[in-house]
């Protein structure tokens, strides 16, 4: 398959992408190579000599291992015998819960962070709370950024289920934490006027108490203890959430979507393009990984059926025959993709693609990764 | 012989784009090919299932997807709010104040501050279809759910650990235990789809062990898109090892009718050669799973996009092999 012949979508250039910014997110749904390809890109840029860090959430354990990581703690790692012309790669995981617990040791007394770092609600806030992990790899971009030790940070997404909710975290844990229904639960006085109140006490006043019944009365009381603690330190949780939303539109940064050549990677790969859009935020374009192609697409499945069809019925030629079979499937799943991938440029006719080739076998080391890197250049992968 | 006889609640899960939703649908089909009356349901809101049978988003309802000659599919797309309305309805009459209350986002605040609340919602409204009865019988023989990924799917199931800290008394506490005692019980299996590359098999293995550990009946491991191996065992060695006869593979395509080039011919040996490299790291992987004592189902690799089509020939390959 030639996928240029058929269709006009530009070219992504990776290569111009990672020289000319200072942050690349990565995104897309579970199972798409995400992590892969973050650390792919970033491995290019070291040895392309910038100096780099990637964070990486929750990396397979050979992945890792692959750029040296063999605990999560949360600090960037020189990884060896990566970088060239001066450049460095440097790598991370994520450890949400430390990430919280930072941020609340840099923002509040000492007696009051303790008093947080053991309620029981801000742990289970901090470690499971929907979205706190998105919030975290957001906060802890903008740690990277505020360091302003790096030449590039490349960010890899959580696997969430919509790759969409990292976008939402912020504000949805910002306004959780400031919003109307936490005020109105814990204290009438600071819900607002009387009249709203009228409107509402009564469906509140069930709920509560449903609520406490339910749940048991510890839990509100816990909340209610968290928030009453860590009202001051968190009091710019939303002007916070603003930044790092603010650091992402701006013109340093760089999405790079990712998906598979398969009907529900390429759906999510379009709300996200979609939504990025909507929210104008920089899309440097869309990465197709694990891409089948076939060097002779000029002998068709059918013809190659049809040959093998012959070779079987008279009993001879094994070899040809399987061979033909083999590059049938081929076809048809080149075929398959590429009307896949068509499907989505003529959604999105601008954004540019790059499509890199499947690998036979999985990444377990940094030439591994070099080589998505080349695949990721639009250079042959192998 | 039917699939897992016995089982009334099969949980599917697995690592993404391992094709779990796919594999779920076509779970449910071969279950309804008996005769059964299948429910399929999905909890996380991705409208996968309306995608894979080509209809309208599904909303909180149950909806015939599928009639075969005997049984049939019902699709249910859970939403936790909706399970918290309705549960709490049965307890207490709400009324109007539901909907206040949902205007409010306290629904949506109630799970957020209790995530454990959220599975428990899920897991309870799954229980539920699994125990209703009209007339004295089940309205569902079988329920398939298309369950978070592996990396959740024990925290997902696990739902009395997870309110353990949350409610230790009540009605929530009641039900996460009812619940727990149906998902431990014989009359459900947690079935891991995985493919045969690395990454997959060893977040499968991995979630076998937690399963375990949580108590949870870990059923089959479906194994989806395997690749046929074309060629036979001798041929696949060499093939494999890039040492394939490009002489006799030339004469060989002349005598199907097929006159190509050397060019051609060397793609065809090397396709050949990348296809034996799949075959035999399949093989090795395919050692790991076997290792586990679990039963092990083909699916195989469908190169034609055929959507509907598609998920009956699964269907067909988990119907042969059961």
């Amino acid at each position: 398959m030639s996928p240029a012949k058929r269709r006009a979508a530009p070219r992504l250039d990776l290569d111009a992408v990672l020289d000319a910014h200072r942050i690349v997110v990565c995104c897309g749904s579970g199972g798409v190579g995400k992590t892969t390809t973050a650390a792919a890109l970033a491995l290019r840029a070291a040895e392309r000599g910038r100096r780099v860090v990637v964070l990486t959430i929750d990396p397979a354990r050979r992945l890792a291992q692959s750029l040296g990581l063999t605990e999560l703690d949360n600090v960037p790692r020189l990884v060896e015998g990566a970088g060239a012309d001066g450049g460095e790669l440097h790598a991370m995981m994520l450890d949400m819960k430390r990430t919280f617990d930072d941020i609340v040791v840099a923002a509040a007394p000492p007696a009051k962070a303790q008093q947080i770092l053991a309620n029981p609600f801000y742990q289970s806030l901090s470690s499971s709370l929907a979205g706190t992990q998105e919030y975290m790899a957001m906060e802890k971009l903008g740690q990277l950024h505020g360091s302003d030790e790096w030449d590039l940070i490349v960010v890899d997404t959580p696997p969430t289920r919509s790759a969409l909710d990292f976008l939402d975290a912020p504000e949805r844990m910002s306004s959780f934490l400031e919003g109307r229904m936490i005020r109105v639960l814990l204290g009438p006085a600071k819900a607002g006027s009387r009249a709203y109140m009228k409107v509402f006490s009564a469906g509140v006043g069930v709920f509560t108490g449903i609520l406490t019944k339910i749940t048991g009365a510890d839990l509100l009381r816990d909340v209610s203890s968290f928030l009453a603690a860590s009202e001051t330190t968190f009091g710019g949780f939303r002007e916070r959430a603003q930044q790092t939303y603010d650091l992402l539109k701006a013109p340093g940064t760089a999405f790079v979507v990712v998906a598979a050549p398969e009907p529900a990677a390429l759906r999510e790969a379009s709300y996200f393009v979609d939504r990025l859009s909507a929210e104008d935020m920089p899309l440097a374009g869309l990465v197709v990984n694990r891409v089948h192609r076939t060097q002779a697409p000029q002998l068709t499945a059918e013809r190659a059926i049809t040959g093998a069809e012959t070779l079987a019925e008279r009993g001879i030629e094994p070899l040809a025959r399987a061979a033909l079979l083999v590059h049938a499937d081929r076809v048809k799943i080149a075929v398959r993709e590429q009307r896949e991938i068509t499907g989505f440029v003529s959604s999105a006719p601008r954004v540019p693609i790059v499509e890199v080739e499947a690998m036979a076998s999985d990444i377990h080391d940094l030439d591994g990764l070099r080589r998505i890197g080349s695949g990721l250049a639009g250079l042959p992968a192998a | 012989m039917p699939f897992f006889p016995g089982v009334r609640l099969h949980v599917v899960t697995g690592k993404g784009g391992t094709g779990k939703t796919t594999v779920a649908a076509a779970l449910a089909l071969a279950l309804a090919d008996d005769g059964s009356r299948v429910l399929l349901v999905e909890v996380e809101k991705r409208q996968g299932i309306a995608q894979l049978f080509n209809i309208e988003p599904l909303g909180y309802e149950e909806r015939r997807v599928a009639k075969l000659e005997r049984g049939d599919v019902t699709a249910l797309s859970i939403d936790p709010e909706e399970a918290l309305l309705e549960y709490l309805d049965m307890f207490y009459n709400l009324g109007r104040a539901g909907k206040m209350l949902r205007r409010m986002g306290a629904i949506d605040f109630a799970t957020t501050i209790a995530p454990g609340l959220r599975d428990v919602l899920l897991t309870g409204k799954i229980k539920e279809a699994v125990a209703r009865k009209h007339k004295g019988s089940h309205v569902y023989d079988a329920v398939v759910v298309d369950a978070p990924p592996t990396g959740r799917i024990v925290r997902f199931l696990n739902v009395s650990h997870e309110v353990a800290g949350l409610a230790k008394v009540g009605p929530i506490r009641n039900q996460a235990d009812s619940v727990m005692a149906l998902l431990r019980s014989s009359r459900t299996a947690v079935h891991l789809v995985t493919l045969l590359e690395e990454m997959p098999v060893q977040e499968t293995l991995d979630a076998i062990g937690e399963l375990r550990a949580a108590d949870l009946p870990v059923g089959a491991i479906l194994v989806n898109m395997v690749r046929e191996p074309h060629l036979e065992d001798g041929a696949l060695a060499a093939a494999a090892d890039g040492r394939l006869d490009l002489d006799a593979l030339q004469d060989g395509l002349n005598a199907a009718g097929i006159d190509v080039g050397p060019d051609v011919v060397k793609v065809l040996a090397d396709e050949a050669s990348e296809h034996a490299e799949r075959v035999e790291l399949q093989k090795a992987e395919r050692a790991d799973l076997e290792a586990t004592g679990l039963p092990l189902l083909d699916l195989p690799l469908i190169p034609d996009d055929m959507r509907l089509g598609c998920l009956r020939r699964l269907a067909d390959a988990i119907q042969e092999q059961s």
